[in-house]
């Protein structure tokens, strides 16, 4: 199969999901908004600070279908992929924070985070390289024949490394359970699509490995839901990996110290009428599952959990520096 | 009964964790039904089928990331990297990634990635270098490189079962060079542990792979001009039994660091640097390194020979450190 023209939407999606979806975006957005335009400008949190604002449908939409055996290796702009798998907001500020009780433990910072017990991987980030050890993941599910399904992220940057290609080739010869998503947000770094690549597709290069593709507009979180549940079920079912090119724009710059002046500003003013959380709050509203009060009052509770997790990880201790040395190797 | 070379050594006890554990299993490039460029997994397909001795394409990065992914995920692979030389196409994958799981995350990586290195075979610049330091030099992988066929098999072993990272070097030019009757009964090498080779007074040679033979072979005349040499073999490089190390050189007062790996970076600086803050008040003359130059490794015999250090520099070293 190659890849196919922007897919139609599903009408199966309920009201519930259209809720949880809703819940998941918002939390990313607002918890994200709460690290970069507040903890960060505040110098609360240091380094790097990565957030994938605009990009919220992408891992909304596939990382709700992710079940509990399955095992997802996001990028740094996932941040629902996180929540999805029950990573609390309260962890994801005190991983910020730098503090003991975040995921990390403070060895690692902003997004590089994951947990086992949640199968979440945590960031490598010499972008791209998540593709070989996803395929391992996956690689270890066949061989013990289990029905998992590893969700794998990148961004339009990650397929120019080798491992990128070197890691798709793998997995179709291996014919592995795995979902690539791709979140084609048109700049890598400052570097934009057209200095990338000459195709115009992520989803154009994954013929050359033998593998199904779709392109799915990455601002609509029906839509990724929906291609999605197609990818997963064709790796669930042993027929090997599936890629979805999500087409969407990273609103932020590539970090929080990046005011991305690179990006013209008619680019920015077209992307600015597609934020996904308005287009999926417009949608609800007319299929009639919701109305502003409702959504007034979801953020609400969104802003209420956040200053909650915010005062708690203020309030968690650094790690000391006496452990510096800990947990390199193994101690028998 | 019937000797056993080193290569054969490493098969077996390869064989040995393959039949006593079902979640190890070997990946890598042609290892399958041609049974490695060096035929470690010969006969390996035949016994555990495609699921456990998994053909990949010419993938270094791939099949290191796919390991780490893997291990990461309950199993134990073993990737063969085909000569050490290649692991530089997985660099990232090891260094980056694979180094920093427990640290980061606590999560295991039990993996380890054989790689055939070194000289001696006429390989040239791309098939004979010892890639070891770079490996050393990184916080969370080990290294190990046996130099006898006991330990080949009682190392691979011992680097299946761990739970880190780990770099097992084979030495090419030892494959079938040299054999020994290994026991009947079942045996691990434990991890982080040198070994004296041969005991003496006057001098203590540390080193590791082929260079244990070289020195072993300098210290036997050594012996009939009186002079006599301690051989410690490092077996692991890390974690290093500095103990050994130390313990050795304070008996003997005087040490050669002897490595076929190339001189600036090496791991004799190292040691260097460890015998000097441990020890210095025991040395009886200055800390003496026997090492490649820093050239690639060259391909014409006359050169390559020229390059490797051999029985003769460290004779002339020796007697020079003994004389001091």
């Amino acid at each position: 199969m190659s890849a196919t023209a922007i897919a139609s939407v599903s009408q199966e999606v309920t009201s519930d999901l259209a809720d949880k979806l809703l819940y998941y975006m918002l939390m990313m957005r607002e918890l994200e908004d709460r690290i970069e335009l507040k903890l960060y400008r505040q110098g609360k949190i240091v380094g790097g600070c990565y957030t994938g604002r605009g990009q919220e449908a992408i891992p909304s939409g596939s990382a709700v279908l992710s079940r509990p055996d399955d095992y997802l290796c996001p990028s740094h702009r996932d941040m629902a992929a996180f929540l999805i798998r029950g990573m609390t907001p309260r962890e994801v500020l005190a991983q910020y924070l730098g503090r003991v009780t975040g995921p990390t433990g403070g060895r690692d910072g902003n997004m590089h985070m994951g947990c086992a017990r949640r199968h979440l991987l945590p960031i490598i980030s010499s972008i791209g390289a998540s593709i070989p050890v996803a395929n391992g993941i996956a690689l270890a599910m066949k061989y013990r024949g289990e029905p998992n399904v590893v969700f794998n992220y990148w961004g339009d940057g990650a397929t120019s490394r080798g491992d990128w290609h070197e890691g798709l080739n793998f997995a179709t010869v291996q014919k592995l359970p795995i979902v690539y998503l791709c979140n084609n947000n048109l700049y890598a770094y400052s570097t934009p699509l057209e200095k990338q690549m000459v195709v115009k597709n992520v989803a154009d290069r994954a013929s050359a490995y033998g593998m199904p593709a779709e392109i799915v507009d990455g601002n609509d979180v029906f839509a990724i839901f929906d291609a999605s549940r197609r990818a997963v079920a064709h790796a669930r079912n042993g027929l090997g990996p599936y890629l979805i090119e999500c087409k969407t724009f990273r609103v932020s710059g590539h970090s929080a110290h990046d005011a991305a002046d690179y990006v013209p500003q008619h680019v920015r003013e077209e992307w600015s009428k597609k934020d996904p959380i308005l287009r999926l709050q417009k949608d609800m509203v007319e299929r009639g599952w919701a109305t502003e009060q409702d959504f007034r009052q979801v953020r609400q509770g969104v802003l209420e959990e956040i200053d909650d997790a915010v005062n708690w990880a203020l309030e968690q201790p650094f790690p000391d520096p006496a452990t510096l040395e800990e947990g390199v190797y193994e101690v028998i | 009964m019937a000797e056993t070379t080193y290569v054969e050594a490493i098969r077996e006890g390869l064989l040995e964790e393959m039949r006593r554990d079902e979640s190890v299993f070997v990946m890598g490039e042609d290892i399958g039904v041609y049974g490695g460029a060096f035929k470690v997994t010969k006969g390996f397909i035949e016994e555990f089928g495609e699921r456990r001795v998994i053909d990949t394409p010419l993938s270094e990065s791939a099949i290191v990331g796919a390991g780490t992914g893997a291990a990461i995920n309950g199993l134990r692979p073993v990737i063969e990297m085909q000569f050490s030389d290649f692991m530089a196409c997985g660099f990232d994958q090891i260094t980056n990634f694979a180094a920093k799981c427990r640290y980061r995350w606590g999560a295991a990586v039990p993996m380890v990635i054989r790689a055939p290195a070194g000289g001696g075979i006429h390989g040239g610049p791309f098939h004979s270098q010892n890639p070891e330091m770079p490996y050393v030099h990184t916080p969370g992988l080990k290294v190990v490189q046996p130099a006898t066929a006991y330990d080949a098999k009682g190392l691979i072993k011992s680097a299946v079962r761990d739970n880190d990272p780990v770099i097992y070097l084979e030495h090419k030019h030892l494959y079938r060079k040299i054999k020994e009757e290994l026991p009947q009964h079942k045996y691990v090498v434990p991890l982080g542990r040198a070994a004296v080779r041969r005991e003496g007074s006057d001098l203590s040679i540390i080193t590791y792979g082929w260079m244990v033979h070289v020195a072993l072979e300098a210290a036997a005349q050594l012996a009939s001009e009186a002079i006599d040499v301690e051989v410690v073999d490092l077996r692991t490089l890390v974690p290093m039994d500095r103990e050994m190390v130390l313990t050795s050189v304070r008996k003997t007062n005087k040490a050669i660091l002897l490595h076929e790996d190339t001189l600036t970076g090496g791991l004799a600086g190292e040691l260097a640097g460890i015998i000097s803050e441990h020890a210095f008040e025991y040395l009886d003359g200055p800390l003496v390194r026997i090492a490649a130059p820093d050239t690639p490794v060259p391909f014409s015999p006359p050169l390559e020979e020229a390059f490797l250090p051999n029985t003769e520099r460290v004779l002339e070293k020796a007697r020079w450190l003994h004389r001091y």
